[in-house]
């Protein structure tokens, strides 16, 4: 199996990148990003490119990979601009998907991360997201806009492409050890922001869930679209209640505005679609991709209650180092003759 | 680090998929995480249990709910609960929610209009209280996948917005959704009769333009505002004496599960439907010899 892995400088990307290499099947794993990856990295390559990946269908050609595994699909609106999200989203899907059934390639599956973002979050919503339902009212949000873009473009892919496998995966929202979301930024906050008057029903996704699902689809043919969240909800006030903090009320009405001030003051930058989900939530049928055969380690609740002890235990004895990507350091390890790799 | 992974998981989904029997009181002291505890949609026991100490005296006392056939309500599996529906914001949905609670100890699931959802508290309390919106997926899903009984109403908004001079004359039950989710759930439909919701809270009057100011299905002026004052007359009750008549219940000979159901089979089964209810409410106001007393 040789793979292509976009987003290699994303948590996701180097983090799935990681799990590919201890696997013996997988021959081959390249990386691009415009950023260096966030792990250390045994054996995947890694190419610089920018955000659109115009570079890509050079790359599927030269590489002959048989899998693209894309994480590079940013969800989260507070680190990327709007215009930017547009760009690395649509544009980077369109180039992606352009190599991949371009003349001379050897690609035969695609596996893409993808948000739960697609359904939206709306008063009227039916309470568990089935992958065939549609959103019950137009995205607004770029983030929202860009990622039901991306899906309409893999709809139309897999109708021109039968050849190639896509499975498209919709997250839940992700807390962990690790990984940075909105979520775990509120829930890390001393007073939790929530909307006043509302408590309502979310899911999260446990960031090794996520790796695991990643490589399920790319190990196995699942193609299709599939949810992937803990089994299960929470309320909004059970999970502050979780990680034991205080919330903060936002007013119901003019609620954006009051997001304001908190983003200027640097307190915590809300985006639009977190906050409709403060208000309504959202739920997600997660059968599908069960039957398809994968094996959740942790429930929504069970979710939220490692996230909790990560971080009483964080409190105790702080955060470790983030890992910094050196090239030097990396060559040397990768080409030198002093390194000694073991048999295997 | 984190939580073992490999420690068992408490799928959270099965715990709220079973038919679960509302539990009398347990004696041991639960704990605030535990009695805030809410199932997957949203209804909190602890809530519903408070809801229905304080409405008992109202059920018991001041409607004074009469039920026959209540033998035909299941005890277990999925079931679709239909009625009549009527005043100006009903009495029938509480009524019938509290009454299959207490004497059957099965939890009711009620499908309503998703107006409530958008207020801040009430939206809240509502989904506590045992309200989800009424989509045919959360219907499909609470019948088949959890086996609950789930109550729907299905003229909507068109019964309860009637003046009082149209009191129980059932309106068109909706575009027959209500079948076809029963069908593909492969679920039994209960109708019941219900006589006393039009006298508890009718409407006099109605402005079709104050409505649509407010974005409401309707704005009444109310019988009740007359007696309690322009507020609490959109909240209490007259007390018309409630009876509630339950059928059998009604199977359909489809295969469950399909996508689809013919258009005509589907609405040929709520006309039916609705006129067999209309049949037993105006047989209810045949023996009904005072609005009061019953």
């Amino acid at each position: 199996m040789r793979i292509l892995v976009t987003g290699l400088g994303t948590f996701w990307g180097s983090r799935i990148a990681q799990a590919l290499e201890q696997q013996p099947e997988v021959d081959l794993v390249v990386g691009v990003d415009t950023r260096e990856p966030r792990l250390p990295l045994t054996r995947t390559e890694f190419v610089k490119a920018d955000a659109s990946y115009a570079i890509l269908r050079r790359m599927v050609r030269a590489t002959q990979v048989d899998t693209v595994l894309h994480t590079h699909l940013e969800a989260d609106s507070t680190r990327v601009s709007g215009r930017r999200l547009h760009e690395v989203n649509v544009i980077g899907t369109m180039n992606l998907l352009a190599a991949a059934a371009a003349e001379g390639s050897s690609v035969r599956k695609i596996v893409l991360k993808t948000s739960t973002l697609v359904y939206g979050s709306n008063f009227d919503d039916p309470y568990f997201f089935r992958e065939t339902a549609r959103r019950t009212h137009p995205a607004t949000t770029p983030v929202e806009r860009s990622l039901v873009e991306v899906d309409a473009l893999v709809r139309d892919f897999v109708d021109d492409h039968p050849e190639i496998a896509v499975t498209s995966m919709r997250f839940a929202n992700v807390l962990g050890d690790d990984v940075t979301t909105v979520f775990s930024r509120m829930l890390r906050m001393p007073i939790v922001p929530e909307v006043l008057g509302y408590d309502p029903r979310l899911q999260f996704v446990h960031e090794d869930d996520v790796t695991r699902a990643l490589a399920h689809a790319t190990a196995h043919e699942v193609p299709g679209t599939f949810n992937v969240a803990g089994p299960g909800i929470i309320t909004w006030g059970e999970a502050c209640r979780a990680v034991a903090r205080r919330r903060l009320a936002l007013p119901p009405v003019f609620t954006g505005a009051a997001r304001v001030p908190l983003r200027l003051a640097r307190v915590i930058d809300i985006p639009p679609e977190v906050l409709s989900l403060l208000r309504y939530g959202r739920g997600v049928d997660t059968t599908a991709f069960v039957d398809a055969g994968f094996e959740y380690r942790y429930t929504t609740p069970a979710t939220v209650e490692a996230f909790a002890q990560a971080r009483r235990l964080e409190r105790v004895v702080g955060t470790p180092p983030a890992y910094e990507y050196e090239r030097d350091v990396e060559a040397f390890f990768r080409n030198s003759r002093a390194v000694v790799h073991p048999e295997g | 680090m984190a939580a073992s992974p490999e420690k068992p998981l408490r799928l959270v989904g099965d715990d709220a998929g079973a038919t679960a029997a509302i539990a009398p009181a347990p004696d041991e002291e639960l704990t605030l995480d535990e009695l805030l505890r809410v199932d997957a949609w949203g209804r909190s026991e602890a809530v519903r249990a408070l809801a229905r100490t304080l409405y008992e005296p109202v059920y018991r006392h001041w409607l004074r709910a009469e039920w026959e056939g209540l033998e035909h309500v299941p005890l277990e599996g999925g079931a679709l609960l239909i009625a009549n529906h009527g005043g100006a914001i009903p009495s029938d949905a509480p009524v019938v929610m509290h009454g299959i609670e207490t004497e059957l100890l099965r939890p009711v699931y009620g499908l309503a209009e998703n107006l409530f959802r958008q207020l801040p508290v009430l939206g809240t309390l509502w989904s506590r209280a045992g309200g989800v919106p009424a989509h045919p997926d959360n219907a499909y899903r609470l019948l088949h996948d959890d086996g609950q009984l789930v109550l729907v109403f299905p003229e909507g908004t068109k019964a309860t917005g009637k003046l009082v001079r149209d009191r129980y004359q059932l309106r068109r039950f909706g575009r027959g959704g209500f079948v076809e989710i029963a069908m593909r759930a492969g679920v039994p439909i209960v109708p019941m009769a219900i006589v006393g919701n039009e006298e508890a809270m009718p409407i006099l009057w109605k402005s079709a333009r104050i409505a649509k100011l407010l974005g409401l299905p309707y704005f009444p002026i109310t019988a009740n505002q007359f007696v309690y004052g322009p507020v609490l007359g959109y909240v209490l009750p007259l007390p018309a004496k409630f009876r509630i008549r339950v059928l059998p219940p009604i199977t359909f000979d489809v295969e469950p599960g399909l996508p689809r159901y013919n258009r005509g089979m589907v609405m040929e089964q709520a006309e039916r439907i609705r006129s067999l209810v209309q049949t037993e409410v105006d047989d209810l106001l045949r023996d009904r010899r005072s609005v009061w007393r019953g």
